[in-house]
């Protein structure tokens, strides 16, 4: 099992926000999933208690055999390492190269002189390149990433990603700053990753038409709670109205 | 649309009268008693300031021509007090660098050393570096060395207030990349702040720089070394001529410095 969730909550400001309520599932090694839902109905929340960055108020998570709420220190960092995450605001450094940006998916590989000083092995380099070649990047190297566009920027996070050979990719909305032919491109390379690894993958999307296209499981969140857990085909028009429905309008 | 032709010419409401508005008025009421108090506290006088111009006149022209004999021995102090601004501008960003980061609140998580890093930089700018000077000058005696460490240690209480600044405006974004990639404090801060905020540094050291130069000649005044030393001996000895020669000689300096150093400021930014 890659991910145990075991009726998870999660509420902010001392209680007055409640992002997750009593979440239960379990996603097996190698899975391809979309998260569906609205924003603020807990997708976010969700992704980011998997690799311990909003640890659950209660309930048990279990991620890659470790138990996330009572994660510290070292084993916390023990787990980040094998969970590549990708954001939808890519997230890189601007003013450095995209060689160096997908070095950052390497540090916690390396000994800290290694990572201050960006003398990293030649294995890490070579693996870096590899990655970019991977996802279409050859020759871009050493451009700066503010040089890039948008969906050359979401393929250097991806390469990032990648290099830390995770066992885990969590994508937060990774094509919600790009227009659809990229969209498309971000999805199939996940999509090659995960067949080609047996990366676990989960992803939020709120384009439902890329959840039914590119992943063989969707699960959908509604007000912080799991309101759908199957295949695309067994996801009826009237499950998809529910969770697309503002609670707020209802 | 059915009144409209009623209403196209009568005024907008007035605005009602505030308790802000009467604060402000008062308030401005205050700062004129107050400026003609302290203007006779300090004995400003139109008629005085008439009454000097003769002796400006003949001070000034006292000056000319300056004296360009002495120029090899003012351009050998000038360059002292240009080493001088360097030499402490770079020993106040090295201090600058850890002091910003312990000052900045989105880097470290303990408030109590955030507050006294602060405490201690706006003390640090509130001593102005001819006071401190003073008390280099008393404590190691006369030269440019007491004025260094005062200056630089002055530089210190702006530069690190400006360090942290620039910390606190950093896109969070890569930073948040980093700490899930499993990436330490100083990792994170060497690939996730250090490259966003080192054009900014940069920028910053070049402006103190050019204040300290300006300083630095200050500096001089009180006996710490360089041009500004220079100045008041030619002044104690009523030698204008030469004066003239050092007050050109700081002009075209200050004035190349901060062309430079503005050039190379839009450069790194």
């Amino acid at each position: 099992m890659s991910i145990i969730a075991k009726n998870i909550s999660k509420s902010f400001n001392d209680g007055k926000i409640v992002a997750l309520k009593n979440v239960n599932v379990e996603i097996k090694q190698g899975e391809f999933v979309a998260i569906i839902g609205l924003s603020g109905a807990g997708k976010s929340t969700f992704m980011r208690s998997i690799n311990g960055t909003n640890i659950p108020s209660s309930g048990s998570l279990n991620v890659l055999g470790k138990e996330v709420t009572s994660l510290k220190g070292n084993a916390l960092v023990d787990l980040r390492k094998q969970i590549g995450f990708i954001f939808q605001q890519f997230n890189l450094v601007k003013s450095i190269s995209v060689l160096k940006n997908v070095l950052v998916g390497r540090i916690a590989y390396n000994p800290l002189w290694r990572s201050l000083t960006g003398l990293y092995k030649k294995e890490d380099l070579i693996l870096a390149k590899q990655t970019l070649d991977s996802v279409g990047l050859q020759d871009r190297y050493h451009e700066k990433a503010r040089n890039l566009s948008g969906g050359q920027q979401q393929r250097v996070a991806i390469a990032r990603a990648m290099v830390q050979k995770p066992k885990i990719i969590l994508a937060d909305e990774p094509m919600a700053s790009l227009d659809p032919k990229l969209s498309e491109i971000v999805l199939e390379i996940l999509t090659k990753f995960n067949q080609e690894q047996g990366i676990t993958v989960l992803v939020n999307i709120h384009v439902l038409d890329y959840a039914k296209k590119y992943a063989k499981r969707i699960i959908g969140f509604r007000k912080g709670e799991l309101v759908f857990d199957g295949p695309p085909p067994s996801l009826t028009p009237e499950i998809t109205e529910s969770i697309y429905t503002n609670p707020e309008e209802a | 649309m059915t009144n409209k032709s009623n209403n196209i010419l009568s005024l907008p409401p007035k605005k009602p009268l505030s308790s802000g508005s009467v604060f402000l008025f008062l308030g401005f009421l205050v700062l004129v008693y107050y400026t003609s108090v302290a203007g006779q506290a300090v004995e400003f006088s139109i008629t005085r300031l008439h009454e000097g111009l003769p002796y400006m006149a003949d001070f000034l022209s006292r000056m000319f021509p300056p004296d360009l004999s002495i120029l090899n021995r003012v351009w050998t102090d000038t360059l002292l007090t240009v080493h001088l601004a360097w030499v402490s501008t770079v020993i106040a960003a090295v201090l600058s660098v850890p002091v910003g980061f312990l000052a900045a609140a989105n880097v470290f998580e303990s408030k109590t050393l955030r507050r006294l890093t602060i405490f201690v930089l706006n003390a640090d700018r509130a001593i102005d570096s001819l006071i401190l000077a003073l008390f280099f000058v008393s404590a190691v005696g006369l030269g440019p060395f007491p004025g260094v460490l005062a200056l630089a240690i002055h530089s210190v209480g702006m530069l690190g207030n400006l360090f942290a600044d620039a910390i606190e405006a950093i896109d969070p974004g890569p930073v948040e990349a980093l700490k899930s990639a499993g990436a330490g404090k100083l990792a994170t801060i060497r690939w996730g702040i250090w490259p966003q905020v080192a054009p900014h540094f940069i920028s910053y050291f070049l402006f103190r720089f050019e204040l300290n130069v300006r300083v630095a000649v200050v500096l001089g005044l009180v006996g710490a070394g360089g041009i500004g030393f220079l100045l008041t001996q030619y002044m104690r000895l009523f030698q204008y001529e030469k004066v003239c020669t050092v007050i050109l000689v700081i002009l075209v300096l200050v004035m190349a410095i901060d062309a430079i150093s503005s050039r190379l400021r839009k450069a790194v930014l």
